[in-house]
Order: C-alpha cells, then sequence, then structure tokens
C-alpha cells in the first residue's frame, strides 16, 4: 500500500523551543557534536489503491491546510512513498 | 434571569444589570468543543455581568441567534496536530467565520487561551502561538495592560489601565512576522500587553489583539476567572483586594454587552 509523506518543519525565522530543549539535552548524553536541533513533524498518508496525479494534489492541499500552519510552519516534501520502498 | 447558585456568598449580578435590565437581552453564545474546559466559566462570567449565556456546540450548524460569541479556553481536539488546527474546521466554526467577517456589524467574536488559537488557525486573527519559551506550563496571575480600549470587548476599561487575570497554558508565546507586528502596533491593534513581565517570550510583549475591523479579539489569560469575588485572583490592579477577589476581568464582559444593548 502507498503512502504520501508529509513533512512539516518550524519556519527558519521561528524559535523552536522544542528543538533548543532536545540541543540542550544531548550534551548530558555526551553527543556533543551537535550546533542546533529543530524538530519538524512527518504525516504518512496511506493510499487504499494506486496515487493519482488528483490524490497527490490533495495531499498538497491538506499539508497547506490542515497539516501544517503557514505562520510558522514550512511543509517541506510531500512524496509518494512504495511499500517495498525505505 | 436564570443564574447559577455561587457556591460561597451572594450572587450578585453586575450592578447595572438591573438598571439597564435590557442587558439581560443580550445574547452571548459560548462554544463548546471535545476538550473545551472553560466553557462554563464563561457562561458564568456572561451571566455575571448581566447578559443571557447560550451554550453552542461545536458541531451545531447553527448560531442560535447569538448576538456575540466567545470561544473559551482548554484544550479542543487535545491539541492535536497544533492547538485550535482541528477545532478551526468545525461546523459551527464556519458559521462563526461567516459572521465574524461580514462587514459592519459583524458578529463580535472573543477567543480566549485555546480560543485565541482557535481564531488564527481560523486566519480571522493574525499570527500563531508556539510553546511558551520556557517550554513549562505557566499558571498565574498575570498583569495586563489594556492598549486598546476601543474594541467592542474592552471599552469599559480605559487606555493604558492595567488588570490582573489569571494565565494557563503552554502554547502561549505569541508569534508573526515583523511586518504583521508593525502592522498590529500601527492600527492599534494590540489590545492586551504583558507588563512588568513577559512570561512566554511572545513578541512584543502581546497578550491579545484584535482584527482590523475590531469585533473580533482574542488574549491568552483569562478574564473570565476573574469575575466573581471568592473565586479570583488574589490581587487586582485596583489595589488591595480579598483572598481571590480579584474581579479585573468582568470589564469584558460587561463591555461587549453594554456595546450590543446600546
Amino acid at each position: 500500500m502507498p503512502r504520501i509523506v508529509v513533512d512539516v518543519m518550524p519556519k527558519p525565522e521561528i524559535l523552536d523551543p522544542q528543538g533548543k530543549a532536545i540541543a540542550g539535552a544531548l550534551p548530558r548524553l555526551g553527543l556533543t557534536g551537535f550546533a542546533g536541533v529543530r524538530q519538524g513533524k512527518r504525516f504518512e498518508l496511506e493510499v487504499a489503491g494506486e496515487v493519482t496525479p488528483e490524490l497527490l494534489e490533495q495531499a498538497r492541499s491538506a499539508a497547506s491546510t490542515l497539516l501544517s500552519n503557514p505562520v510558522i510552519e514550512d511543509v517541506t516534501r510531500v512524496e509518494v512513498i512504495q511499500e517495498d520502498a525505505e | 434571569m436564570s443564574v447559577e447558585t455561587p457556591l460561597i456568598g451572594d450572587f450578585q449580578p453586575f450592578p447595572s444589570a438591573s438598571a439597564e435590565g435590557s442587558l439581560a437581552g443580550v445574547r452571548v453564545g459560548v462554544v463548546t468543543f471535545p476538550g473545551t474546559l472553560d466553557d462554563r466559566d464563561a457562561m458564568r462570567a456572561v451571566r455575571l455581568a448581566g447578559g443571557t449565556a447560550i451554550s453552542l456546540w461545536h458541531g451545531d450548524h447553527d448560531l442560535r441567534g447569538v448576538d456575540a460569541v466567545i470561544i473559551p479556553g482548554g484544550f479542543s481536539y487535545g491539541d492535536y496536530l497544533r492547538a485550535g488546527a482541528i477545532s478551526r474546521f468545525a461546523p459551527l466554526m464556519e458559521q462563526i467565520t461567516a459572521a465574524a467577517t461580514g462587514g459592519p456589524g459583524a458578529l463580535p467574536v472573543l477567543g480566549i487561551c485555546n480560543g485565541f488559537q482557535v481564531l488564527t488557525e481560523a486566519h480571522l486573527l493574525p499570527g500563531s502561538m508556539i510553546k511558551n519559551n520556557s517550554l513549562h506550563f505557566l499558571c498565574r496571575d498575570q498583569r495586563l495592560r489594556v492598549e486598546n480600549a476601543d474594541t467592542l470587548w474592552t471599552s469599559d476599561y480605559a487606555a493604558g489601565e492595567e488588570i490582573v487575570v489569571p494565565l494557563k497554558n503552554q502554547d502561549g508565546q505569541f508569534v508573526a512576522d515583523e511586518r504583521t507586528l508593525d502592522e498590529l502596533e500601527g492600527e492599534g491593534r494590540v489590545v492586551f500587553r504583558y507588563v512588568r513581565e513577559n512570561p512566554n517570550g511572545s513578541r512584543r510583549d502581546i497578550a491579545g489583539i484584535s482584527n482590523a475591523a475590531g469585533n473580533v479579539v482574542g488574549l491568552m489569560p483569562h478574564p473570565e476567572h476573574a469575575v466573581e469575588p471568592g473565586f479570583g485572583p488574589d490581587s487586582s490592579a485596583r489595589g488591595e483586594v480579598d483572598l481571590r477577589g480579584g474581579t479585573d476581568g468582568l470589564g469584558i464582559f460587561t463591555s461587549v454587552l453594554k456595546k450590543l444593548v446600546g
């Protein structure tokens, strides 16, 4: 069953308090090589049949209306993933 | 007028409620979503101010002829996805959005806390809310300055007047791009500002804003929890008060009632 993956990230200019907290925790594990962390979201839209261009367009529409808030977030990826991929 | 029996003390509706008995004729709807917490408190605040509170259900398509709407605080849909993101698409929200953007005489709408988040998601108000910069859930009595006393929801205050009302949220940090912030400031649409201390990192200490027409107002702190002696904050911007005696938030509710009756 194919899935459409949608990635949403906080806009670069928006402070990401959660990412900051994670960045603060990493050195406590001895992982000191990272300059920063940004936390985003990944959605997987499952498709029962075939992914048509119309369906992909619907996914893009979902990504920009419901799955992300354009004031604070960017949609960074809308991509079809086949079952055997990844 | 039907009123709830107070838990302690004597119930006293706003003094002018009897003198201006017509206040009771103003119907203020309060929306309940799954996960809303403060709908009962908001309805009680409307009644204490002298108006008639009408319960509205998010799944309905009917505004029941109300004169104004309050979207109260809580965690609608568990704050899943983003605070207010799913509520925005509730059937009743479509009605509210249409009525609130109808030009002169448009429906007055107040969003408190989660209600403010719903209004930004619905694009009735600009900007958005992200997690408090401390990452902690905050619950405290918060001092605010009423920056704009010309809105339907703040006309009982004087511009520059300070009030103390509870603040309790996790996603309370107001953010918007610089252009939007300049626009809000320039047009006098910053309605409430945090004073003394910015509790959550909100841009330019903004606690509440209005739309361009002034009928839609949203704020993160909770005026409906500061309306009744015995149940309010321990402090008031107006001076010493008895324990839990702060009622600085009542003016929000009397403002809209008086405006609508007039």
